[in-house]
This record gives structure tokens, sequence and C-alpha cells, in this order.
């Protein structure tokens, strides 16, 4: 880094991208295309070779709209009621109608996608009503591809550097970020036009039950970051109280992989191996269902393809030990559980922040913006519900153009001095202290109170006590101690938690009514209202320094849903007909 | 305030015979995600200082001398 003003590293450039893992490259790439005069700095904690929720790769493409198999129409229509109608119907369809250019896009770079003996792509039905699924049994080469294009682009990579705040300048524009290295504590300041966030989801909010702090379904370097920062710097996020909770391989707590298995004859079964699911699909309202069964004696919950041939089930270990989470292999052989004798015993994921799932994210609109001028959310922490990895390139190529343009018209903003110095002064506490709690201590109690607390089924009552014991944690920050660099990165990742924890408080008890089937499944407040509720329920950052929420109207539908359509969501449940045919 | 020392066994093993980590070899450590790989003072191999591992194996796969070795953590195996 250059320039040292006062002691502080301050650099320069036209767009930083926070985050280097999926949208983040992707973002980059784009501004470069837009304009390669532009300087961009791809920021990333780790190293954005195997950085991310990708890091091993991806085994396909849940939500692929490809002519001939979907149209934007059907997918906007699903994600509408998959999502219970909370969307911005113009956000879906920005990624549907993109959808195709961007896997032909992938495609050209050298991803290698299913296709069948005449060359087009072969695409799957898992969703409950269209057809969105392509496989991609050789994605494990996804992070070598995207690096490849960083490095031709021309790219700025500033790798094992965390983001852990934003800058306003006066104006009230996006001005820049404040780092920290993970590994030698070195602050430094970098300015620019514009901002974009690609930082994942909050995946270490809940603790999983194996009591692991790093065994998450996330890729656990996702603590919150961007959400956290977005609601520092007063940006509005959205639908957090619309939990991301996921049906995962007990104990390994990655997924299963219904999406992988279902089209070659898998399904999720209760213990007496029959199906009660219609549909594999990640839904709140199969959540809803996975919950039911397990809490009413028909559980534990599996993923059963015992009854599969020898070379289907090979096909699968193939698929599911080399990609995404290729560890799959040997916890299950640790466990003495072969496919073709045993069903993989299931369980509920810990609650997390996410829209790549659900719809839990940094307020953006169909260009990625956020309400803060120069900054852009994309990716699991932008709010475009069940966006997915596909939606996350989509969405930061959006945000690349429309950043492009943006610094086209806007100039660096200066950044107060004494708000760069109190950051530095915050961040540097716990390594200057003497001593105190460490980090993980801190991160255990705040995410088992999380479990305690804000896990549903949603209880007004406990998670008014979970806001207390959270502002007894809060007054715990100010004695939080770090022995090196890499205990202040956790460090600071307990503050973007803590953070977390609170707005999933604050906008779960402010939504007065049961939505998503287990997402927010409030017990004070059973039923679903949409004479009152069928708004967004955005969060920001109070006066009082605590999260205050308000509501925003949904933006007229561009597409109409029918009767029938609508309730589609709410029938997942196999009826008794089903069942005994 | 009084700490206590609470060890841990860890996931990630290397191979010290292997290792090329005394050549300036660092991949396992510049691939780590959660960055809890180091190479040690004196410069013979690599290994898992922190115990916050998500199991995801580009440490194993990216070693050119197949010196990592990744298990399931205890906790969840």
């Amino acid at each position: 880094m250059t320039d040292k003003k006062d002691d502080i590293e301050i650099l320069e450039v036209d767009v930083l991208v926070i985050g280097g893992g999926t949208a983040g490259p992707m973002a980059a790439v784009s501004v470069k295309e837009k304009n390669p005069k532009l300087k961009v700095a791809v920021l990333e904690k780790a190293n954005v070779k195997r950085s991310g929720c990708i890091s091993m790769g991806m085994d396909g493409l849940n939500n692929a709209v490809i002519p001939g198999h979907a149209t934007p129409e059907q997918y906007v229509k699903e994600i509408t009621i998959a999502n219970d109608g909370i969307v911005n119907q113009k956000t879906i369809m920005a990624y549907a109608e993109r959808s195709y250019d961007m896997i032909q896009k992938l495609d050209d770079w050298g991803v290698k996608f299913e296709k069948d003996e005449t060359g087009d792509y072969n695409v799957k039905k898992v969703h409950h009503m269209g057809t969105y699924v392509l496989p991609m049994p050789e994605g494990h080469h996804m992070k070598k591809i995207l690096y490849r294009q960083l490095r031709k682009k021309r790219v700025q990579v500033i790798n094992r550097y965390m983001a852990t705040r934003l800058f306003k300048g006066k104006n009230g524009h996006i001005a820049g970020a404040h780092l920290v290295n993970p590994r030698t504590a070195e602050t430094a300041v970098i300015k620019a036009k514009a901002i974009i966030l690609c930082t994942g989801a909050a995946g270490r909010l809940g603790l999983p039950t194996s009591g692991y702090l790093f065994g998450t379904y996330e890729n656990p370097t996702n603590a919150g970051d961007g959400y956290s920062m977005a609601y520092h710097v007063g940006a509005e996020l959205s639908g957090l109280e619309c939990y991301q909770i996921n049906p995962l391989i007990k104990d390994y707590n990655g997924p299963a992989c219904a999406y992988v298995t279902g089209p070659m004859g898998g399904y999720t079964a209760n213990a007496q191996g029959n199906r009660f699911i219609e549909c594999d699909y990640w839904s709140g309202q199969m959540m809803l269902e996975f919950y039911k069964e397990l809490e009413g004696g028909k559980g534990p919950v599996f993923l059963k393809i015992d009854h599969l041939a020898e070379e289907t089930i090979e096909e699968i270990e193939e698929i599911l030990h080399s990609n995404e989470r290729p560890s799959r292999g040997r916890f299950h052989e640790s466990r003495g559980t072969n496919y073709r004798e045993k069903m993989v015993e299931m369980h509920i994921s810990e609650i997390g922040f996410c829209s790549g799932h659900s719809a839990s994210g940094i307020w953006t609109d169909e260009n990625a913006r956020t309400t803060v001028p120069g900054l852009y959310a994309a990716g699991d922490c932008g709010s475009v519900p069940h966006n997915y990895m596909l939606g996350a390139f989509v969405y930061g190529a959006i945000a690349g153009e429309d950043a492009a343009d943006f610094c086209a018209e806007n100039e660096l903003e200066d950044i107060d001095t004494t708000e760069i110095n109190e950051e530095r002064e915050r961040v540097l506490a716990p390594l200057n202290r003497e001593d105190g709690i460490p980090p993980h201590q801190m991160e255990y109690k705040i995410r088992r109170l999380v479990n305690d607390y804000l896990q549903p089924p949603k209880i007004t009552r406990k998670m008014e006590i979970g806001m207390e014991r959270f502002a007894e944690v809060r007054e715990d920050l100010n004695n939080l101690k770090a022995n090196d660099a890499h205990e202040l990165m956790r460090a600071m990742e307990v503050h973007f938690i803590l953070d977390c924890a609170e707005m999933a408080a604050v906008s779960s008890m402010y939504r007065t009514e049961s939505r998503w089937g287990l997402y927010h499944h409030r017990i004070d407040y059973p039923e679903t209202d949409d004479q009152n509720w069928r708004v967004h329920v955005q969060t920001m950052k109070g006066e009082d320094g605590l999260p205050v929420c308000s509501t925003r109207d949904i933006e007229p539908f561009i597409l109409e849903l029918d009767d029938e359509e609508k309730d589609a969501y709410n029938k997942l449940r196999v009826s008794k007909k089903t069942a005994e045919a | 305030m009084p700490l206590a020392n609470l060890a841990a066994t860890v996931p990630v093993t290397i191979d010290a015979d292997a290792c090329i980590a005394d050549k300036g070899c660092t991949v396992c450590v510049d691939v780590c995600p959660l960055d809890v790989l180091v190479i040690a003072d004196d410069k013979s191999t690599a290994y898992m200082k922190y115990d916050e591992c998500w199991y995801c194996l580009p440490c194993e796969m990216d070693c050119p001398k197949d010196a990592v070795k990744v298990e399931i953590p205890y906790l969840l195996r």
C-alpha cells in the first residue's frame, strides 16, 4: 500500500469490491469490462484463490433460467411464491433476464455444465413448479476460472486484509473503508468512489448443534461482515427476520444434497423411509414440514438413496465427494455410512442471514444499489431472494456495471480524519488491552444465546430476554482481548456477530405474524397476516445505537399470480392419498 | 484476569518429512480461508495453529507434496 499520511496508509481506487468469493470477482471484472481505465481493487480477508463459500467449487446451478426449459416470467413467479409474496419482483426479473447470458459467459470462460448428447444444457426439475437445476459435475474448478479472469482484466487483488467499517463523505456518499491485516494487525484506509459489498452470508450467527464454532453451513469466514458494515454506515437492511435455515447432514452440517440426488431418484424421508414432502427445494415452508416431522415423532429425517442402482450411487458419490463440500465422503466413511446400505441422517441447521437461500440481506434495488449512494451489495449479503451462486454472479455483474457508471459522475470524497483515528483505536483496542475475555469465548456465548432465544419457533418473551443478554455481552466487548493479529480478526468478527444477533431479534419481534414457514414461525402470532404484513421489514441503526425497524411497501408486481399458484408452497406435505399410492 | 489453557486436537495434520516449507513453500497457508495454518518458526513445516477448521480441503488438495491430511473435526466426527 502507498501514501503514508499521519501513519495511516491510504490507498485510492475508483471501485473497491469487498469480498473475493463469488459475486466479488464478477463485480470487479464487470467494472473493468465496462471501463478498463477504472482502478478496481478486490479486498479479501482470505485469498481470492480459495475464498468464499465456493472455495471447493459448486455441484450445480440451482436457478438456471434457460430458454426451452424455463422463462424469466415463470422463474419470477416461482420465487415470488416461494418467498411468500415479500419480494421486489423487479430485482428477481433483473436476475432472470440475465441468467442465461451469464451461463453462456461462464461456459465461454471454461466452466463445464452438464449437457445432453445434442449439446443442450441438461436441466433438471427440483423446484416445486419449474425446471431450473443445471448440474456441474466438474464444478470444482470454479475459483480457478474466476482467478484467471481477475488476472486477465488487471484487477488489483488485496489478500489478507479485512474491512472493519465503511466511511461516508460530507455529501452522504460512500467514501472508503477501514482495514486491518489479520496477520500483522497493520491498519489502512482505502478511499473509493464506489464500494461493492460481496461479503457473503452471516454464517456464524447460530451455533451448530455439534457445538463446534466453525462447523457451520456457510463458510465460517463469512461472519456477517457486510451486514454489520452496511448497518453502521446507515444503509437499510431487509428481511432479516426471514432467517436462513437449511436441511443438512447431521453434525457434518453440509448439504446432503437433495438437488443432486433428487433428479436421480433420491428423496428426503422420515424414519420409516417414507416421503413426507412433495418437493426437496429449500424453502421456509419445506423447512416447517421438516421441523414438524422431527418434532412429531416420525424423525429423524434422512436422505434416502439406498434404493438406487449401483451405477447411480457411484455417480452420486463422484459428484458429492469431489465438489462443494468434498469432505462429505470421509465423514460418511468414519460413521460407517455407505449410501448403498444406510440412509443419511439429516438435521436442521443453525440460523443465519443469507439471501442466497432465503431473503435476509442489505436492501438492494434492481441495480444492486443500497440506500447509501455509491454503496452496492451483491451475492448472499444482498437482498434478492433465493439468489444462489448464479444470482451472485449476475448481481455482481449488475453492481460492477452500475458502479462504473457511478464513477463517471462522482469524485473521491474526503474522509474525516477523526473518524479514521477513532476507528483505528476501536479496532486495535483488543490487542492493546492487558488482559480480558478471549474472542472465541465471547463468540460462543453470543451464538449459544442466539440458539436459546432467537431460533424458531420464535417466542416474544424469549427474544426480549435474548436482547437483555446481548446488551450484557455488548458491555463485555470493552473487555475483549486478542493475543495476536489472528485473534484480533476473530475479535472484530465478534462485533459483527453481535450486531447481526441484535438485528435478527429486533426484526423478528417487529413482524407480528408468521410467514415463510419455519423461517419466521412465531408462536405468539401463528397466522400469516396479509392484511397488515404484506410489506418488507427494513432494519437500520437507530439513534441510540440499537436497530430500529420500519416497513417498506412492496413495489407493484410486474407479474400477478393466480390463486392456485399462490398457495403452491403451502401444500408441500405429501397428502395421505399420495403417500399410500 | 486469569486465563486457562484448553487443549484441543486439531483436524489438519502435516507430514513434516514431506512438507517443503523449508524450501519456501506456503501453499497450504495461502489457500486456507480461515487462516489457521502457519509455518513453524524454524521453517521446518507448516502446522495448524488455530482450531477453526471448515474441513473444506483446499490445503490438502493444493499441497504439491501430498503432505496435508484433513480429518473431520473431533466434535463432528
